[in-house]
C-alpha cells in the first residue's frame, strides 16, 4: 500500500452515555461502510442510563480484518471527565479532536500528536434553541468535523441521515444543518483531508452489517422457534427484541391479527428456563436468551432437561462476572458453567460462534441438535458478537432446510409398537424416542428428575439408574461429530506451533497470525466451534509441538475442556488469556504469542 | 423395585361416561403415600372429575413439582404425559407446556411447601398470566417428605408433632391468588369430595387459571390436637359458602334457577357453572366481596370454603398473546419459514 493511512486507521469517539452519541457514530461507521471500505465498529458502553463514560471506536481496514488493532489514530474527545484517559490512548502521530469552547490547552503538552479543536457546543447553542437539540446536534456537528478530516461522502451520509429520520422528517434538515455546521467549520479554518482519511472503494459488495442478536433471533424464525421465554438481562436483550421484531412481521396472519408465535417476559431466569422446558416438551421449537447470571439460575432446570431428556437452546452472550461483574464488558467467562451446568454428572452442547453470521446459523443448528439429541444444548456468543454491528457476507438460506426434530413417534407410529419406553434405545444409537403430549394414549409416559429405569420406571436401583446415565454419557459424546466442524488454517509453511482459539477471538488471532508469519514465526491456527470436541481437535493438538490456547477469560477454560475431554499433555499447552472486558486486539495475541514462542526457544 | 403397577380390574356393569370409558381408566400407579393420607383421596377426585367430563386421558396433560403432593400426577390417568418438574418450579414448566399446545386440559399438582416458599413467585405469575391450568393446591401446613418441618401455610398457634408452635403468619393461597386477579379461586377439603369433585370440574372447564386450594391433612407430621391442618380441627371449623356444580352445554339448556339461591355462570365452551349460595349476601362474581367476605372467616377462625371468586371475562394467556387456537407445535413449518428471498430483502436494511 503506497500510503498506510489511507483506509487502514482506527478512530475512536469519547462520550457522555444517554447523549445520543451512539446513533452519529454509527452514521459515521455506516457511511464508511457504504463507501465501500470494510470496518470493525466497537461499542464499550457502561452500565449505565445517562452521564458515564462510553467509547465507539471504529476501525477502517481495507485488509478487512476483522479484529481491533490496539491502536487510536484519531479520538474524539467529547467527555471532559476522560480527557486525560483519552489523551494517553492516542497513539503517537495521532490527532486530537475536541470541543474548544472550553479550551484545554493542557492537551498541548504531548508533543507527538496533533489537537484540532472545534467549538462544537459554542456553534450548536448559536444555531439550535431548544436545551436538548443543542446536546443532540453536537453529535452530528462532530460527524460533519469527521466527514471534512477524513473525506467521507457526503451524499452518503445525507442519505443516512434521511434513512434514519424517515418517520420524523423535520428532523432531517436539523441534523443536515448540524452536520453542515462541522463540515465547514473544517474546510474554512484547516487543511483537510488528514493523512488518515478514506478513499472509496468496491470491497463491501455482498456484506452486510448486523449484531450477532438481531442475527440469532432472525435465526430463530428461520429455525422454526416459535416460543420463546426470558428475563430481561444485559447483554442478551436485543436478542429476544430481535425475534419479536421479525415474528411480528413475519408471522403474524394479516386477516386475523392472530400470532403464529409465543414471547413471554418471564419473572426470572429461573422461570424462562422452565418455560421453554415445558414448550420444548410440548413440541414447540423453544429457546431462552441470557447472560452468565441467568445460566446460574437456570442451572437446576438444565440439569432437569438433561437428566429427562429434553430439547432446550440457551443462548449465553457472555459478559464479565463473576457475580454482577462488568455487564457491559465482553468475555468469555461461562464456557465451563455451561460445559457441565446443574448438579450432578452432567454435560452438555455447546456451540461458539464467532460473529454474527454464525449466530445465524448456530442458531438454526442448536435448535436441531437440540431436538435430535434431546438435551439442553448452548450457543456462547458474547457482549463484542451480539452488540456490535459486524460487517459479514450476507447472510443466505437454503431453500431445502428442513428442521430435524429428532425422534418424535407420530400416533400412526405409536399404533405399531407394542409398548412405548421412554427410556429405550431401540436403535442402538443411544438417543431413544419421545412423544408429544396428545398424540395418543400409547404414548403416554411420566417426565421425571427422579431416578428412572429405561422403561421410564422410578427407580433406586443402582444398576438401573447408570444404564440410563451411561448411554447419556455416550449420546453427549456421539454429538461430536454432529457440531459445526472446526475451521482449520494452514501455515504456508510445515509448523510445529498451533494456535486453538474460539469464538469473538478469530478476527484477533487471524491478523495476529499473519503478521507473526510476517516475522517469520508460522502457526497453524484451529477454532473450535462445538464442544463435545471432534477428534480433529485432538489430532491437530497431537500433530504440533506446543498450542497456544487464545481466549477470553482469567483461569484458562477452553484449555482446561482441552484438556479434560482430550488426551493432550498439560506441557504442550500454553494459555494466551485476556481478559480485561474490552474486545481483543491482534497485538495482544501477537505479543503474547512472540513473547512465548521466544521463552520456549532460549529455553 | 421401587415403582408398583396397580392391577386392572374390570366389574361387571361398571358406569361408562361420554367415551366408554369407566372410572378406572382414569386411574394411574398405585400411590406410596401414607396410609390414610388426604392426598389419596384428591387424586381420587381428580380421577372422579376428568371421568365425570369425558375427558379423553390422553389429551390431558399433569404437571407437579416436588413434595408428596407432587408427587400424585403419577397415581391418576395413566394415558395422559405427566411432567413431575423440579421444587417451585412447576408453573413455568405449566405456562410453556399450555402455550405450546392450547387445545390440552392442563392440570398442575403441587403443595403448600412447593407452592408457597420455594415457588411462591412462579405461583402468583401464572395466575397474573392466567395460564389455563386448573392448579390443586394440596394443603397441610407441613413439609412432611422432610418429617415435619412447617410450611408457609402452617397457621399461628399451630403446633408441630414434638409440641412447638409457629409464630409466623400464614401465606393463605386463597387470599393470595384474589390479590393478584386469579380468575376462578376456590378451597375444597380432602375429607369432602361431594364438594370437592364439582368444583374440580368446574376448575377444568374455566378458562384462564383456576386454582382450588384442597385442606389435605397429613396423617403422619400434622393431624395431631394442637395443628389447624387436622381432620378433627378442619371439621370442626369447616364452613361452606357457596357449592358450584358444573352442568355441561349439552345438558345447559334444560337448567332453571331459583331466583335468588342459584348463580349460573357461563363458561366460554358454553357449559354453566351452577353456584348455590350456602350463605345470604355471598356473590363470588364479585371480588370485593369475596375478599372481605374471606377476612372476616378468617377473623372468625373459619375455614370457608367452595367457589369462593370467578370471572370469566378475563382474557387468558393465550387471547393475551394474540395466539392463533391452532397449537404451536402444530404449525408446519412450511408456514414459520419466510424462505430466501424474504431474507435478501430484510437484509438491505443492513447495508
Amino acid at each position: 500500500m503506497s500510503n498506510p493511512k489511507v483506509n487502514d486507521f482506527v478512530i475512536k469517539l469519547a462520550n457522555v452515555n444517554g447523549t445520543g452519541s451512539a446513533s452519529a457514530n454509527g452514521l459515521l461507521m455506516k457511511a464508511i461502510f457504504r463507501m465501500g471500505v470494510p470496518v470493525v465498529g466497537k461499542n464499550v458502553f457502561p452500565s449505565n442510563i445517562q452521564g458515564l463514560p462510553t467509547w465507539y471506536e471504529i476501525r477502517v481496514t481495507e485488509k478487512g480484518y476483522r479484529g481491533r488493532s490496539g491502536d487510536v489514530h484519531i479520538m474524539v474527545a467529547m467527555n471532559a471527565e476522560t480527557y486525560e484517559k483519552d489523551l494517553n490512548d492516542l497513539s503517537p502521530g495521532g490527532i486530537l479532536i475536541y470541543d474548544n469552547t472550553w479550551p484545554r490547552p493542557h492537551f498541548l503538552n504531548r508533543k507527538d500528536i496533533t489537537v484540532i479543536g472545534v467549538p462544537l457546543a459554542k456553534m450548536c447553542n448559536d444555531a439550535f434553541s431548544v436545551a436538548r437539540s443543542r446536546i443532540l446536534m453536537k453529535n452530528m456537528a462532530y460527524v460533519g468535523v469527521v466527514a471534512a478530516l477524513l473525506d467521507l461522502d457526503l451524499e452518503v451520509i445525507h442519505g443516512l441521515v434521511r434513512e434514519m429520520f424517515a418517520t420524523k422528517p423535520k428532523l432531517v434538515d436539523l441534523n443536515l444543518q448540524a452536520i453542515a455546521l462541522g463540515f465547514d467549520f473544517v474546510t474554512e479554518n484547516f487543511d483537510y483531508p488528514l493523512d488518515f482519511h478514506v478513499k472509496a472503494k468496491d470491497l463491501t459488495k455482498g456484506k452486510v452489517m448486523i449484531d450477532g442478536n438481531t442475527a440469532a433471533g432472525l435465526g430463530c424464525v428461520y429455525g422454526g422457534a416459535t416460543f420463546g421465554a426470558w428475563y430481561p438481562i444485559t447483554p442478551s436483550t436485543s436478542l429476544m427484541d430481535g425475534f419479536a421484531k421479525y415474528c411480528a412481521q413475519l408471522r403474524v396472519n394479516p386477516d386475523t391479527g392472530k400470532h403464529k408465535y409465543c414471547i413471554i417476559q418471564a419473572e426470572d431466569e429461573l422461570a424462562a428456563a422452565g418455560m421453554v422446558i415445558g414448550a420444548s416438551w410440548n413440541g414447540a421449537r423453544s429457546f431462552t436468551p441470557t447472560s452468565g447470571p441467568g445460566i446460574s439460575l437456570m442451572s437446576e432446570f438444565i440439569g432437569f432437561a438433561y437428566y429427562a431428556e429434553i430439547p432446550m437452546v440457551l443462548f449465553d452472550v457472555q459478559r464479565v462476572g463473576p457475580s454482577t461483574g462488568m455487564p457491559t464488558r465482553t468475555q468469555q467467562c461461562d464456557i465451563q458453567l455451561c460445559a457441565y451446568a446443574s448438579h450432578g454428572d452432567t454435560k452438555h452442547i455447546l456451540l461458539f460462534p464467532s460473529d454474527p453470521a454464525e449466530c445465524f446459523t448456530m442458531a438454526v443448528n442448536a435448535l436441531d441438535l437440540a431436538e435430535r439429541f434431546q438435551t439442553p444444548v448452548f450457543v456462547l456468543s458474547d457482549i463484542d458478537i451480539g452488540m456490535n454491528d459486524w460487517m459479514v457476507d450476507e447472510l443466505t438460506w437454503d431453500d431445502n432446510y428442513q428442521p430435524d426434530r429428532g425422534k418424535v413417534l407420530s400416533s400412526e407410529q405409536l399404533e405399531d409398537v407394542e409398548k412405548f419406553h421412554r427410556y429405550l434405545d431401540v436403535d442402538g444409537d443411544h438417543i431413544a424416542a419421545r412423544t408429544i403430549p396428545g398424540t395418543n394414549p400409547k404414548g403416554a409416559y411420566f417426565t421425571r428428575g427422579s431416578g428412572h429405569n429405561k422403561f421410564g420406571g422410578y427407580t433406586e436401583d443402582g444398576q438401573e439408574y447408570k444404564e440410563v446415565v451411561d448411554r447419556l454419557a455416550l449420546k453427549w459424546a456421539s454429538a461430536a461429530d454432529k457440531l459445526p466442524a472446526p475451521v482449520v488454517v494452514k501455515a504456508k509453511t510445515k509448523s510445529s506451533y498451533g494456535i486453538i482459539s474460539l469464538g469473538s477471538c478469530d478476527g484477533a488471532v487471524i491478523e495476529a497470525r499473519d503478521r507473526l508469519e510476517a516475522e517469520g514465526l508460522h502457526l497453524n491456527y484451529l477454532r473450535v466451534r462445538g464442544f463435545p470436541f471432534c477428534d480433529k481437535v485432538e489430532e491437530f493438538i497431537a500433530a504440533h509441538d506446543q498450542v497456544y490456547v487464545v481466549e477470553q477469560n482469567r483461569d484458562a477454560q477452553l484449555m482446561g475442556l482441552l484438556l479434560a475431554h482430550t488426551k493432550t499433555p498439560r506441557e504442550k499447552l500454553v494459555p494466551i488469556l485476556h481478559y480485561s472486558g474490552e474486545p481483543l486486539d491482534y497485538r495482544f495475541v501477537f505479543d503474547a504469542i512472540q513473547a512465548a514462542s521466544s521463552l520456549r526457544k532460549t529455553a | 423395585m421401587t415403582s408398583f403397577v396397580k392391577p386392572i380390574i374390570r366389574r361387571k356393569n361398571e358406569p361408562t361416561n361420554d367415551l366408554g370409558l369407566v372410572r378406572s381408566d382414569y386411574d394411574g400407579a398405585m400411590s406410596t403415600l401414607c396410609a390414610g393420607c388426604g392426598h389419596d383421596s384428591v387424586t381420587a377426585s381428580m380421577a372422579r372429575a376428568f371421568f365425570d367430563l369425558s375427558i379423553e386421558p390422553h389429551r390431558a396433560v399433569k404437571v407437579s413439582g416436588i413434595g408428596c403432593s407432587s408427587k400424585t400426577t403419577a397415581y391418576f390417568l395413566r394415558e395422559a404425559h405427566g411432567n413431575n418438574t423440579v421444587h417451585g418450579r412447576m408453573p413455568s414448566v405449566a405456562t410453556g407446556a399450555a402455550a405450546a399446545n392450547s387445545q390440552l386440559t392442563y392440570i398442575g399438582v403441587s403443595g403448600d411447601g412447593d407452592s408457597l416458599s420455594i415457588g411462591l413467585g412462579q405461583f402468583v405469575h401464572a395466575m397474573r398470566r392466567n395460564v389455563n391450568m386448573l392448579y390443586v393446591l394440596e394443603n397441610n401446613g407441613v413439609y412432611g417428605l422432610t418429617k415435619g418441618q412447617f410450611s408457609a401455610s402452617a397457621d399461628v398457634g399451630s403446633t408441630a408433632k414434638k409440641g412447638l408452635p409457629n409464630e409466623m403468619p400464614p401465606i393463605d393461597p386463597v387470599s393470595l391468588a384474589l390479590s393478584v386477579g386469579a380468575t376462578f379461586v376456590a378451597r375444597g377439603f380432602s375429607g369432602d369430595r361431594e364438594q370437592l369433585v364439582p368444583l374440580i370440574k368446574a376448575g377444568l372447564k374455566h378458562k384462564g387459571f383456576g386454582l382450588i386450594d384442597v385442606i389435605s391433612p397429613c396423617v403422619s407430621f400434622n393431624d395431631h390436637k394442637g395443628s389447624t391442618k387436622s381432620y378433627a380441627h378442619t371439621y370442626k371449623y369447616f364452613h361452606k359458602a357457596v357449592h358450584a356444580d358444573f352442568v355441561p352445554p349439552s345438558e345447559a339448556i334444560k337448567v332453571c334457577y331459583d331466583a335468588g339461591e342459584i348463580m349460573p355462570v357461563e363458561l366460554h365452551d358454553g357449559g354453566i357453572i351452577r353456584l348455590r349460595k350456602l350463605e345470604k349476601g355471598f356473590d363470588p362474581r364479585n371480588l370485593a366481596a369475596a375478599t372481605s367476605r374471606l377476612a372476616e372467616a378468617r377473623s372468625n377462625n373459619e375455614i370457608l370454603t367452595g367457589l369462593l371468586h370467578i370471572d370469566e371475562t378475563q382474557a387468558d394467556m393465550h387471547a393475551m398473546n394474540r395466539m392463533e387456537d391452532r397449537p404451536l407445535n402444530e404449525i408446519p413449518y412450511a408456514e414459520l419459514n419466510p424462505g430466501s428471498t424474504k431474507l435478501a430483502e430484510l437484509q438491505k436494511g443492513f447495508r
